[in-house]
């Protein structure tokens, strides 16, 4: 017991805080950034991620298990996202014979 | 003391390799770079004694997620067509927006006192059988319900890859 104690009090949560924002600011700068649609779901996976990891850490502070469980959650939901965007992704690429966001601006009109 | 050097050992590891992510221009290395992501964020909750969502995150994301992003990496045939970058300008607004992005979200949690008052019988609830408790009673139908999304979600990507539909 003293072992599991011991982490939670060295590592201060605003360390979780403060890495999980970097992580979550890569994201967002990688899908400002790529012209590929399959990078920009490489960030979107980013960013839920580092949402999850706060969830957990917050949920690991206050020793709430319904925090790691909403994370549980998010993950069957990215599962279930990546699964249908991949299959969107190959069916516009068998369609237009490319993935760059840019020639797929029909959407627009 | 040495859990905190290895929270920034990973920390530092899992922002080096989602900066490499977004970096190499092969959809393969960046593909695999997000692996090595991932299983340093395996690393981070197995760290904050969440073992459940430790191997479960390892199963989900790097053993099945990754791999669907493989096979469509290699199904799409990237390596040839991937090469389209935005413009250098567009890449330093967006670097510039990312990082005052990050900026603004560590200013506003600064400013806000976080009150955590720490249990005596910490981090018990990243235990499985804690959270089997949790999950099979309160949460139940959410539980339940996810069931049916994964069945749409199976049904949708069988009905999108289909290729003599139209």
């Amino acid at each position: 017991m003293e072992t599991i104690i011991q982490p939670l009090q060295t590592i201060p949560l605003m360390y979780y805080i403060i890495f999980c924002s970097a992580l979550f600011s890569i994201g967002v700068i990688g899908i400002l950034v790529k012209r590929n649609a399959l990078t920009i779901f490489m960030s979107i996976e980013l960013m839920l991620n580092s949402a999850n990891i706060l969830l957990a850490a917050f949920s690991a502070y206050r020793n709430d298990s319904s925090g790691q469980l909403f994370v549980f959650f998010i993950m069957v939901v990215a599962a279930a996202e990546i699964a249908i965007g991949l299959a969107l992704l190959i069916s516009i690429y068998r369609s237009s014979h490319s993935i760059d966001i840019h020639i797929l601006n029909r959407l627009k009109w | 003391m040495f859990q905190l050097y290895l929270f920034i050992f990973l920390s530092v590891l899992a922002l080096w390799s989602a900066s490499m992510v977004l970096i190499t221009k092969n959809p393969v290395h960046s593909v695999l770079y997000l692996t090595l992501t991932f299983f340093t964020l395996a690393g981070h909750y197995i760290l904050l004694n969440a073992q459940f969502l430790a191997v479960v995150h390892v199963i989900v994301y790097a053993g099945a997620i990754m791999v669907l992003f493989l096979f469509t990496v290699m199904l799409l045939n990237l390596n040839k067509t991937g090469q389209f970058s935005k413009s250098t300008i567009t890449k330093w607004m967006a670097v510039i927006a990312g990082g005052l992005l990050f900026v603004v979200l560590v200013a506003s949690v600064k400013t806000t006192d976080l009150v955590i008052n720490i249990n005596p019988n910490l981090s018990q609830s990243g235990l499985v059988k804690n959270l089997g408790n949790v999950l099979f009673t309160e949460y139940l139908l959410p539980f339940e319900l996810s069931s049916v999304l994964f069945l749409s979600a199976m049904v949708g990507a069988v009905m999108l890859g289909d290729k003599h539909k139209k």
